[in-house]
C-alpha cells in the first residue's frame, strides 16, 4: 500500500499540478475572506449567496474561521477536479495498464490513489486555513472586528472544529471526482458533469424547490464545510454526505474491479 | 517447475460482437523467444491482455510461469510488458514515469537509470514524455517493461516508429535477453525481424491459432516456393497458367509470380515457357520466408 501511496505522491507533486492547485485554492480563499471583510457593510452581502455575515458575528470566537468554513464549497470543487482527474487520466492516457502490471491488486491501487490524494487535500485545507485565518486577523482592524475571542480555548478549538468540517469536505468532494472520473474514464467528461452539477443544476433545482438543496449532494458537502446552516444542520449533511460518498464509492469500486481494462 | 514461461490452455474471450480469441492453444518454452503474430484484429493484444490479468477469459485457462492467470499478483512481479505502445504521463519526465513504476513495483530507483541508459535515452530521460519522438517513446516503453528484470517479457509491437538502427539495437536486446534465460514474447508486423530472432512462432487469424511451434516446424510444414519474373510483365499470366496447368498452386505478388511446387519443378517450367516464347529474367526455387507463411496462412495473400 506504500508503495502505491508513494507512486501516487510522485504524480501529484509535479510542480504544475502541485503549485497550480495551491494557486488555486490561495485565490478563492484569499478572495472569499477579503470579500467577507471589505464589504461588511455592503447591503448586498459579503458573503456566499448574498448573505450577510456582521460584525457581531465575526467578533465571536469563530470569527477568526468564517472566511474559511465558506471557501470549504469551492475547495471542494478544486479537490473534485483534482480527483477527477488523477483518476480519469488513467483511462484517457493508458497508463492504469502499467498500474496493474505492477500492482495487479485494483482495490489496493484505488485505496493508494485515494490516500495519496487525501494527504494531497490536507496540505490545500492546511495552506488555506492558514492564509485565509491571518487575512482575517490583518483585515479585522479594517474591517472594525474584534479578534479577543479568537485566540482564546473557544477560539482555538473552533479553528480544529472548521478544520475538520472543511477536511471531511474536501475529501468528500474529492472522493466524489474520484468516482466520477471512474466512471466516466474522461477528465473532461468527470470535471464538467461534477462541476456543472454542483455550481448550477443544484442551486437551479434549489431555486425552484428549496427543499431540494436539502438532498442534493454537493450541498451537503459545503453545508459540512461550514458545519452546519440554516436550511441543513450539521449532523443531516454529514449523514446524508457519508452515505452519498459511501454508495458512490462501492459502485465505482464494483465496477473497477470487474471492468476489463482494455485501453 | 515448470518448464513452460507461458502456457495457453481454450483460452477465449467473447463480446457480444463474437469471439475476439477463441479455444487459443499453444506453449511457450522458457528461455525462448516466441514471435507472436496475426492480421490486425486477429486477437493478439486481447490475448496479452488476458495473460497480464487486464482483462477476463471467458473461457479456458493460462499459466504463466506455472501460475494461473486468475492470480496475476502470484507472477506479475516476474513478468515485464508493453501492451499496444508506450503509455506515460506527459507532463512527467522520462525518468520521473519510470520512478512512479519501479515504486510501484517496489524495484530499486537506481534501475531507472541503468534502463534509460539501456534502451539509448541517455541525456534525455529528464525531458518531459510529451517532447518525446515514437522512436523515444517505444524506447521508454522498453526500459519500462525491463524494470522488474523479468524472467518473462511480453512486448507487443516493440520495434513501432523506431528507425532501423533501433530495431536493430532491439532485436539484439532481446537476443541478449533471451540468452540470459529471459523468455520474450513479442508481437510484430516487422516478420522479417521476428523470423531472424524467433524459435518458436504463434499465428493467430480471426482470433484462432493456425500455427504453434518451432518457427522450422512452420517454414518446413510449407510448399516450397518457386518465384519467377518475366521479361514482359504481361507474360506473368501465361506463366501463371502454366503452372496452374500442371496442377501448382500460383499466384501473382508485386510483379512475381509465386508457384508452390518443388525445386526440381523449375527445369519444366523453364522449357514451358521458353517454348511460348516467353523470357524469364528469373527462376528461382526457394522455402517461403515468414512473410509468405504469414499470407498464406492467415489468408492474406496479396
Amino acid at each position: 500500500m506504500i508503495r502505491v501511496i508513494s507512486a501516487e505522491w510522485r504524480k501529484l507533486r509535479r510542480p504544475t499540478l502541485f503549485f497550480g492547485t495551491i494557486g488555486a485554492s490561495l485565490f478563492f480563499t484569499g478572495l472569499t475572506t477579503t470579500f467577507l471583510y471589505l464589504m461588511i457593510d455592503s447591503h448586498r452581502g459579503n458573503s456566499d449567496r448574498g448573505r450577510q455575515v456582521s460584525r457581531e458575528v465575526l467578533n465571536l470566537a469563530s470569527g477568526s474561521v468564517y472566511g474559511f468554513a465558506s471557501v470549504g464549497g469551492l475547495l471542494g470543487i478544486i479537490a473534485l477536479c483534482v480527483f477527477a482527474a488523477q483518476t480519469a487520466q488513467e483511462y484517457t492516457y493508458g497508463t492504469f495498464r502499467n498500474l496493474l502490471v505492477r500492482q495487479p491488486g485494483r482495490i489496493r491501487i484505488l485505496l493508494g490513489k485515494l490516500i495519496a490524494m487525501k494527504l494531497f487535500a490536507l496540505i490545500l485545507v492546511a495552506i488555506a486555513a492558514t492564509v485565509s485565518i491571518s487575512l482575517s486577523y490583518y483585515l479585522s482592524d479594517r474591517a472594525k472586528v474584534m479578534t479577543a475571542l479568537w485566540f482564546t480555548s473557544a477560539g482555538f478549538h473552533a479553528i480544529g472544529q472548521t478544520l475538520l468540517n472543511v477536511t471531511i469536505s474536501v475529501i468528500y468532494f474529492g472522493i466524489m471526482g474520484m468516482i466520477l472520473g471512474l466512471l466516466l474514464r474522461s477528465p473532461i467528461s468527470a470535471i464538467s458533469i461534477g462541476v456543472l452539477w454542483i455550481l448550477i443544476i443544484e442551486n437551479l433545482l434549489g431555486a425552484v424547490k428549496p427543499t431540494f438543496l436539502k438532498w442534493m449532494p454537493g450541498n451537503q458537502f459545503t453545508t459540512i464545510a461550514q458545519g452546519g446552516s440554516p436550511d441543513v444542520s450539521y449532523s443531516h449533511a454529514l449523514t446524508l454526505g457519508t452515505l452519498y460518498v459511501l454508495v458512490g464509492a462501492i459502485i465505482a469500486t464494483v465496477l473497477f474491479t470487474r471492468r476489463d481494462v482494455s485501453n | 517447475m515448470t518448464t513452460m514461461a507461458i502456457s495457453v490452455r481454450d483460452l477465449s474471450k467473447k463480446y457480444d460482437s463474437g469471439f475476439a480469441v477463441s479455444h487459443a492453444n499453444f506453449e511457450v518454452p522458457l528461455g525462448t523467444i516466441c514471435g507472436f503474430v496475426g492480421p490486425n484484429g486477429a486477437g493478439k493484444t486481447t490475448t496479452i491482455r488476458m495473460l497480464l490479468g487486464l482483462i477476463s477469459p471467458t473461457g479456458g485457462t493460462a499459466a504463466i510461469l506455472g501460475e494461473s492467470i486468475k492470480h496475476p499478483d502470484k507472477y506479475l512481479s516476474q513478468v515485464g510488458a508493453m501492451i499496444e505502445g508506450p503509455a506515460f504521463y506527459p507532463a512527467l519526465s522520462g525518468e520521473e514515469n519510470l520512478k512512479v513504476l519501479a515504486t510501484l513495483g517496489g524495484f530499486p530507483l537506481e534501475r531507472v537509470g541503468q534502463l534509460i541508459k539501456e534502451v539509448g535515452l541517455e541525456g534525455r530521460g529528464g525531458s518531459k514524455y510529451k517532447t518525446y519522438s515514437l522512436g523515444m517513446k517505444q524506447r521508454l516503453g522498453i526500459a519500462a517493461a525491463l524494470l522488474p528484470n523479468p524472467r518473462v517479457l511480453i512486448l507487443d509491437e516493440p520495434t513501432n516508429g523506431l528507425d532501423p538502427e533501433g530495431i536493430q539495437e532491439v532485436r539484439d536486446l532481446l537476443k541478449r535477453l533471451a540468452s540470459q534465460g529471459t523468455t520474450v514474447f513479442v508481437s510484430s508486423h516487422l516478420l522479417s525481424e521476428l523470423e531472424l530472432i524467433s524459435e518458436y512462432i504463434v499465428m493467430l487469424r480471426k482470433g484462432e491459432v493456425v500455427f504453434a511451434g518451432t518457427m522450422n516446424d512452420l517454414l518446413l510444414e510449407q510448399q516450397p516456393v518457386i518465384l519467377v519474373r518475366t521479361e514482359k510483365e504481361s507474360d506473368l499470366q501465361k506463366i501463371i497458367e502454366i503452372a496452374q496447368s500442371d496442377g501448382h498452386q500460383a499466384t501473382i505478388r508485386s510483379g512475381v509470380a509465386h508457384i508452390e511446387g518443388p525445386a526440381e519443378w523449375a527445369g519444366t517450367l523453364n522449357r514451358q515457357a521458353f517454348a511460348a516464347g516467353i523470357v524469364l529474367t528469373q527462376l528461382a526455387p526457394q522455402l517461403p520466408n515468414l512473410e509468405e507463411t504469414f499470407f498464406e496462412m492467415t489468408g492474406d495473400a496479396k
